[in-house]
């Protein structure tokens, strides 16, 4: 039996294609979240990796921002219980989860079954999340993907404001006028994303073991900093982005076998 | 073919609703009469002793009532920037902006009252209140009496304290005998201490009810109702409805009849001001998934009990604004057991700086301490711009999955 577990975030959308509830059969990744045709885009593009039809899934589930306009869904769940879900499943020691998306950072405990315990997100200031770092790649005109080798390439980080997107632009654009190097402004950025995160993690409640999921967890400069912030050691995986489809995937299979 | 215009729900006459409806329509028609009298009208902070002035019968109308008021019907974004126009920065209390605005305004339809002719303050709902008022009596150049109750950093109110406080509040009743030429009555005294009790007492009785399970009531109304709390604590009138309204839940608990229209699965503390801008969306959403609102601060916060003098001015020391954090979490951890309250709803009131400011740290303790979920979402008494409707979804619902795996629902 097939379930499939959708999460449409604000910049991307993920699928994962479950088969009896515990094995992987494919995955999608769509960079179109949110108000676009990104979750169907996403959706199809999983059925054709896995050369299955869509009258062959047996529950739908949907999760992140975009989970409510997504009318292939028969359910909705958020993105909370949904990457503590997908975390579970791939990690079942894990006890807190830090999960940095598009727009929002959270901080997510879990008990030994996988359930949400408790959760903490940022405010809505963009500091510290996904968006922030988009922001600061535009302007400094490096990759993304690039910032992990530029942050891990220096020893002195510069100092960057961790209050306010905005602020930190403006910042950014003083350091590099002032000479700092660009990876040392990367390294900075890196920080600053991850000492604001650190802080709703304290308040949380660090739990080991401790992993991070989400398309930031890509970032190992921002891994680094917050294994620094926290004293932790952080886990995370290639599929970090996915778990929330993943938890989504699973829960789709629970809601047939609590029908059955 | 249109569809038929749905008639306008009108309450029983004779029900609490639409007495406490009554008397807050009143309050303001009454305004106006004591204006077009000649009478002077004092604009008033809501936790000032109202004793005082109901005692020396002034007239007097509520900054933060109206605030709340205009921000409902829509005009708290506009009444913002009239005052950030004017150089008040967004960061200071969105009730304080609406009101320095409307000072200037004058005339506007969500919620006119009459301009002042003298301030009463009352810092113990916050300090900010303080500077609220002293630009007022500037700007319309009025005599503002400020009664200072400081934040208490200690747990109990000290003898020290209510002797402070007690100076000033004589020195009030001399300053406003002065201002308004009206005559101080000790016999009066006595009877007004005794109504406001009553009603007090009936208010907090009320409120009670949301302690049974389910609810008889749906907490948003004690939000509306708070309004009469406020402004006619001091009448019987207002101490009559109350004693209905009391009497209704009683029945309604016995009916197995509730004001929440849904099924009552999950029972909420939502802490702080509601987030009167959006007050629909925030109320729905909860309703949607059966969540009520059976808790909230805002119960205590009007409701003064005292037998004398001394008394009357320890517990207007004590509101909930004015006290520490290990108090203000005892209180609320109180209300969270006996209600039997499964989550904490937490509005991180950006206009107010202590709601905002202690409310991480408390919300955590009183969630560790009565093992419950907790939530927060940022959002704002009267200024819209603060909030965000899918972040409010997502913790709501995020909340809920808690709450239901908690009962092993999931």
């Amino acid at each position: 039996m097939y379930t499939l577990g959708i999460d449409i975030g604000s910049t991307t959308s993920k699928c994962v294609l479950l088969e009896d509830g515990n094995k992987i059969i494919a995955t999608s990744l769509v960079v179109a979240g949110i108000g676009t045709n990104g979750g169907i885009k996403c959706m199809n593009e999983v059925l054709e990796n896995a050369k299955v039809k869509r009258e062959e899934i047996a529950y739908i589930i949907a999760t992140g921002y975009g989970r409510k306009n997504f009318s292939e869904a028969n359910g909705e769940l958020s993105e909370l219980s949904c990457h503590a879900k997908g975390v579970h499943f791939a990690d079942p020691e894990v006890r807190t989860i830090i999960d940095i998306g598009g727009q929002d950072a959270k901080v997510i405990r879990l008990n030994s079954k996988g359930i949400l315990e408790n959760f903490l997100m940022n405010d809505k200031c963009a500091a510290g999340t996904g968006r922030f770092l988009d922001v600061m790649a535009t302007i400094l005109q490096v990759p993304i993907a690039e910032f992990e080798t530029q942050a891990r390439s220096t020893k002195e980080p510069a100092k960057i404001s961790s209050t306010c997107t905005v602020f930190a632009e403006s910042e950014v654009i003083s350091q590099l006028a002032n000479g700092s190097k660009v990876e040392c402004v990367i390294a900075g950025i890196c920080n600053s994303v991850a000492s604001r995160v650190a802080g709703l993690a304290k308040r949380v409640g660090v739990k080991e073991e401790v992993f991070m999921s989400g398309g930031v967890a890509r970032n190992g400069g921002v891994r680094d900093a917050l294994e620094r912030e926290l004293q932790v050691s952080i886990k995370y995986s290639e599929h970090s982005q996915l778990m929330g489809a993943l938890g989504a995937a699973l829960f789709a299979y629970e809601k047939i076998g609590a029908a059955e | 073919m249109g569809e038929e215009a749905k008639p306008k729900y009108i309450p029983d006459p004779n029900s609490a609703k639409a007495k406490l409806g009554k008397i807050a329509k009143e309050h303001y028609d009454n305004l106006w009469i004591a204006k077009e009298k000649g009478e002077m009208i004092g604009w008033c902070a809501s936790n000032f002793p109202q004793e005082i002035f109901q005692t020396l019968g002034l007239t007097v109308c509520y900054p933060e009532n109206q605030a709340a008021a205009i921000a409902a019907r829509g005009g708290g974004g506009r009444l913002c920037e009239v005052a950030e126009g004017e150089g008040y920065s967004n960061d200071i209390c969105a009730y304080a902006r609406i009101s320095i605005a409307y000072s200037q305004v004058k005339d506007i339809e969500e919620q006119n009252m009459p301009q002042p002719d003298y301030l009463l303050c009352c810092n113990n709902i916050c300090n900010c209140m303080i500077k609220w008022y002293e630009n007022l009596a500037k700007e319309l150049n009025i005599p503002m009496i400020l009664i200072d109750i400081p934040f208490n950093p200690d747990y109990k109110v000290s003898k020290e304290e209510i002797a402070y406080v007690k100076g000033q509040f004589l020195d009030a009743i001399r300053q406003l005998e002065e201002i308004t030429g009206k005559k101080w009555s000790d016999e009066k005294f006595e009877e007004i201490m005794k109504i406001s009790n009553r009603t007090s007492k009936a208010w907090l009785e009320a409120t009670s009810f949301c302690k049974y399970n389910p609810s008889p009531l749906n907490g948003f109304d004690l939000m509306n109702h708070m309004a009469v709390a406020v402004c006619a604590r001091g009448t019987v009138e207002a101490a009559e409805a109350f004693e209905l309204l009391a009497k209704e839940y009683e029945e309604s608990v016995k009916n197995g009849t509730s004001t929440f229209r849904a099924e009552e699965k999950h029972r909420i503390m939502f802490e702080g001001i509601a987030c009167w801008p959006h007050l629909r969306f925030t109320a729905t959403e909860l309703k949607s998934r059966g969540i009520n609102l059976v808790a909230t601060i805002y119960a205590d916060a009007f409701g003064f009990i005292y037998d004398d003098f001394d008394g009357l001015i320890e517990a207007y020391c004590n509101v909930p604004n004015a006290i520490n954090l290990e108090h203000a979490r005892d209180k609320r951890t109180a209300i969270v057991k006996n209600n039997k309250v499964e989550g904490l709803l937490v509005h991180v009131n950006r206009s107010c700086k202590l709601w905002s400011g202690f409310m991480y740290e408390m919300s955590r303790q009183i969630a560790e301490e009565c093992n419950v979920p907790l939530s927060t979402f940022d959002g704002d008494q009267a200024d819209p711009r603060n909030f965000s409707e899918a972040q409010y979804e997502t913790r709501v619902q995020a909340l809920t999955e808690i709450m239901e795996a908690n009962k092993g629902v999931r």
